[in-house]
C-alpha cells in the first residue's frame, strides 16, 4: 500500500498540520513516511505545497513523480489546481471552494471550479463555512482531512486516534472538535461523491 | 534504537547531539535553519548546556566553531550556501590551520533558488579547501554522517563539509538514532602550539605537510567509505554515478534495483578506484548529481583521454539549471513517466508579500512618497522580508545583492554623484554585515540615508532572536554617525505625515543620516502574545 499526497494552499494556511495528521497516522501504524515541505521565502502569504508519502515499503524518493500523485489536496481552489497536473490518470482532486484573495487577478472563483470539475475524480467542499458552522473557522483542514480520508488507504478510527495524538495536549475540548470536523468532513465528501 | 520522523536539517542536529558535540554556531538562512532550531528545543541540548545561540554572522559563526575546536571540543558550523562565501576566509583557512576537537561544517545549497539569490555549489568550497566532504542521500545518512563525519575530521585533524541541499535539508523522513550519546571531549590544547598560528612559514608547513600529504589518504577513506558504493547490473551499456539526493531519484525509478551498474557517491574526494572500475565496464556514464555538473568536470578530467561519452548536465542530458527530480531523472534513464494532465493557465502566481499589518508596508508607502519627486533607481536594499518591496505594488528597491551591501552600495552610487542615494536594510542583517559598511560611510560623511528597519527579529526565516535587538542606536552612535541625524519613527499608518516629513529632511540632508522605522516583526509579536496567554492560563 502506497499514497502519494499533494497538499497546498497559501502560506499561513496550515498545510503542514493536515501532514502532521496523516504523517502521525500512518506511523502508528507502522508504515514509512515522507514528507517535503516548504519552509522560507513563501510561508509569507505565497503559494505552499508538501509531498506527503505514507507506505507500507521504503519510499525512495522525497519527491512525487509528476504524473504519480494518487490525491492533490488544495486548501485554496486554486492552488488545487496549481498542482493538479501532478496527478495520475485516476487520482483525486479534492478542494476546498473557499478562494484566498491576496492576489490583484484572481480569476472569477466559478471559472476556477469549473476547471476542477474536469477532473474525473474531484471532491469540491465549502470547508471554511462547515468549520465556522462547527464554531471555529480553526478546523477547516481537519474537515478537508475527513474528505480525504476515504482515500488514503488508512482507516477512519485510526485517523481519529491520529487527532487524539496531535491535539490530545491542546485539551479534550479541543479533540472533541477536531474529531466531529473529521466527521463532517467525510460526510461532505461521500455525499459529494454519491451526487455527482 | 528509536526511529523519529525528522527533517534532514534536524537529523544532522541530533546526530550531532548524539555523537558528543559541545557546541553548534551559525546564522540562519533557508534551507539551514531548523538545524539550530531544533537543537535550540532540545531538551538534551538544554541538560547538557550545548552551545546553540545564533550568531551574528556565518563568519563570526566559522571562527567560534573553530576556537572550539582549538579547545579540543566538537562543534558544528551551519549556514546556507552563500553565507559560506561570507564565513569563507575562516573556511578555507581552518583547512590550512588544521583542527584540534572534530569540526564539521553544515551547508545547506539551495538549487533552484527556492529563498535564495543564487545555487552555487558548496562542493566547489570543499575542493578548494582541499577538505574532505560527505552528501547524504536521505535523512539517516544525514544523522549517520555526523558522528562519521567527527570521526574523520578527529583522525585527519582537519575540518569537514558536510553538504545538504534543499529537498534533504526541508524533507522529513524516518530516522533510527542512537540510545545513548557518546560523551564529549574535554578541554585539550592542540598537541603543537603554533598548528593555529598561519605565519607564512608555518602555513607552508602545514598546507604542505598536513593538508595536501593527507590527501591520498583522504581519497583511500572514499575508496571504502560506507557512503561510497560500486552497486553492479547487468547491463554495461550506461553507468550512473549518482550523489546526494540524485541517488533516491534514481532509486525512485527502479524500485527492484537498477539495469545498470551505479557508482553511488556520498563522500569526497572522489573515489578514483571505484569510478575508474565503472568507466572501464560501461559504453557511456550518465552523472545524476544535484547542483553544479562538479563530479561531471571531474570525471572529464579523469578520464579525458577517452571517446566515450560522459552525460550530464553539460551535454544536456539533464537541464544545465535547477534542481533535479523523480521525473528528470527518469527521462535521463530512459523510462519517461506518463503525465495525463497539463499544468492550468487560469492558475495566476502567488508571489509572497508582507504580513498583514506588517511595518514595512507602512515604511514603503512613505518612502516611496518621498521618493516620487527624485524619481526611479535610488534605492539598495537588503536581504530579508523587506527585499519583497521589489514586487507590485510597491515596487520600491532597486538592489539586492549580498548581506550588508545595501549600505555600501549606496555609499559608491553617491560617490558617483548619484543623488539622492538611499540604502534599506533591516536590523540583523545590519549587525550580520552593515555596520563595517556604515563605518566606511562615517568616515567619509558621505551624503546618503540609511534607513534600518528595525522589526527586532531576523523575520524571512521565522523570528529567530537578532544580535541587534536594543542596541541599534548605540551601535550607529558609537561608528560616530551624528546624534542630530539618527531619527527613530514608528511606521504605523497614523504617522505617515511625520514619516513623509523626516525621511524628506534626512534625505536632503547633504550628509550622513540613519532613520531607525522600529516596530515588532507581526509574526513574532503574535507568537509572543499567545505565549503570554499561555502563561498566564497556566497560572
Amino acid at each position: 500500500m502506497k499514497t502519494d499526497i499533494i497538499l497546498t494552499g497559501v502560506g499561513g494556511q496550515g498545510i503542514l498540520s493536515v501532514a502532521a495528521i496523516i504523517a502521525a497516522t500512518a506511523l502508528r501504524k507502522g508504515m514509512y513516511v515522507k514528507q517535503s515541505e516548504v519552509h522560507g521565502m513563501s510561508q509569507r502569504g505565497g503559494d505552499v505545497q508538501s509531498n506527503l508519502r505514507i507506505s507500507d515499503k521504503p519510499i525512495a524518493s522525497d519527491l512525487i513523480p509528476m504524473g504519480k500523485a494518487d490525491i492533490v489536496l488544495g486548501l485554496e481552489p486554486i492552488e488545487a489546481l496549481r498542482y493538479a497536473h501532478y496527478l495520475k490518470k485516476d487520482g483525486w482532486l479534492i478542494a476546498n471552494s473557499t478562494p484566498y484573495k491576496n492576489i490583484p487577478d484572481y480569476p472569477p472563483i466559478e471559472d476556477v471550479l469549473a476547471e476542477i470539475k474536469k477532473f474525473p475524480n474531484h471532491i469540491i467542499l465549502d470547508a471554511d463555512t462547515e468549520a465556522k458552522k462547527l464554531g471555529s473557522s480553526l478546523v477547516a483542514n481537519v474537515i478537508l482531512v475527513g474528505a480525504v480520508s476515504p482515500y488514503l488507504g488508512l482507516e477512519y478510527n485510526d485517523l481519529e486516534e491520529g487527532i487524539r495524538e496531535i491535539f490530545g495536549r491542546k485539551g479534550e475540548s479541543v479533540v472533541e472538535l477536531n474529531l466531529k470536523a473529521l466527521k463532517k468532513g467525510l460526510e461532505l465528501s461521500q455525499e459529494f461523491v454519491k451526487i455527482k | 534504537m528509536k526511529k523519529l520522523l525528522l527533517l534532514g536539517d534536524e537529523a544532522v542536529a541530533q546526530g550531532g547531539i548524539d555523537s558528543g558535540i559541545s557546541g553548534f554556531y551559525g546564522y540562519p538562512g533557508t534551507p539551514s535553519t531548523e538545524i539550530i532550531e531544533y537543537v535550540q528545543r532540545s531538551p538534551q541540548a538544554k541538560e547538557r548546556n550545548i552551545h546553540r545561540e545564533w550568531s551574528v554572522n556565518e563568519k563570526t559563526a566559522m571562527e567560534a566553531a573553530l576556537g572550539m575546536s582549538y579547545a579540543g571540543k566538537r562543534a558544528i558550523v551551519t549556514m546556507k550556501h552563500v553565507g559560506l562565501n561570507v564565513a569563507a576566509d575562516a573556511f578555507v583557512n581552518s583547512a590550512i590551520t588544521g583542527v584540534n576537537g572534530g569540526l564539521i561544517v553544515a551547508v545547506a545549497d539551495d538549487p533552484s533558488m527556492h529563498s535564495s539569490q543564487n545555487e552555487q555549489d558548496s562542493r566547489y568550497y570543499g575542493k578548494f579547501a582541499f577538505t574532505p566532504m560527505l552528501e547524504p542521500s536521505n535523512q539517516q545518512e544525514a544523522y549517520d554522517m555526523v558522528h562519521y563525519g567527527f570521526d574523520l575530521s578527529e583522525k585527519y585533524k582537519l575540518p569537514l563539509l558536510l553538504r545538504l541541499t534543499t529537498r534533504i535539508a526541508h524533507s522529513r523522513g524516518g530516522v533510527e538514532v542512537k540510545d545513548e550519546a557518546r560523551p564529549e571531549n574535554e578541554v585539550r590544547l592542540p598537541d603543537d602550539p603554533v598548528q593555529f598560528v598561519l605565519l607564512p612559514n608555518i602555513a607552508k608547513r602545514n598546507y604542505e605537510q598536513h593538508l595536501l600529504a593527507e590527501q591520498p589518504a583522504l581519497i583511500e577513506e572514499s575508496e571504502k567509505s560506507p557512503f561510497n558504493k560500486y552497486i553492479d547490473g547487468p547491463d554495461k551499456s550506461m553507468g550512473i554515478v549518482a550523489s546526494g539526493i540524485a541517488v533516491n531519484y534514481l532509486m525512485e525509478n527502479c524500485p527492484e534495483g537498477c539495469n545498470y551498474p551505479v557508482v553511488k557517491i556520498g563522500q569526497y574526494p572522489l573515489p578514483y578506484n571505484m569510478l575508474k572500475k565503472l568507466f572501464d565496464e560501461v559504453d557511456t556514464v550518465l552523472v545524476l548529481e544535484e547542483g553544479y555538473p562538479f563530479i561531471e568536470e571531474q570525471l572529464r578530467g579523469f578520464f579525458n583521454t577517452s571517446p566515450k561519452p560522459i552525460k550530464g548536465r553539460l551535454d544536456g542530458t539533464i537541464p544545465r539549471t535547477g534542481e533535479l527530480n523523480p521525473n528528470i531523472v527518469a527521462k535521463a534513464i530512459g523510462k519517461e513517466i506518463e503525465i495525463v494532465y497539463s499544468p492550468n493557465s487560469i492558475v495566476k502566481a502567488r508571489p509572497p508579500q508582507f504580513c498583514d499589518g506588517c511595518g514595512h508596508i507602512f515604511f514603503y508607502k512613505a518612502l516611496n512618497d518621498v521618493m516620487e519627486k527624485y524619481g526611479k533607481g535610488r534605492v539598495f536594499a537588503d536581504i530579508g522580508c523587506y527585499t519583497l518591496a521589489a514586487l507590485s505594488p510597491f515596487n520600491a528597491i532597486n538592489s539586492c545583492v549580498d548581506m550588508g551591501a545595501s549600505v555600501t552600495m549606496a555609499k559608491g552610487a553617491a560617490d558617483a554623484g548619484l543623488l539622492p542615494s538611499v540604502a534599506v536594510i533591516g536590523d540583523s542583517t545590519f549587525t550580520h554585515s552593515g555596520i563595517t559598511g556604515l563605518l566606511d560611510a562615517v568616515r567619509e560623511n558621505t551624503n546618503m540615508t540609511l534607513f534600518i528597519l528595525d522589526n527586532s527579529a531576523v523575520g524571512m526565516t521565522g523570528g529567530q532572536k537578532s544580535a541587534a535587538t536594543g542596541r541599534v542606536e548605540d551601535i550607529v552612535k558609537g561608528l560616530g554617525v551624528d546624534p542630530d541625524h539618527i531619527r527613530i519613527v514608528n511606521p504605523i499608518p497614523k504617522e505617515h505625515q511625520t514619516m513623509v516629513k523626516v525621511f524628506s529632511e534626512e534625505i536632503a540632508y547633504p550628509g550622513l543620516s540613519v532613520v531607525i522605522p522600529r516596530r515588532e516583526c507581526v509574526q513574532t509579536y503574535i507568537r509572543r502574545i499567545k505565549m503570554q496567554k499561555k502563561a498566564k492560563a497556566a497560572k
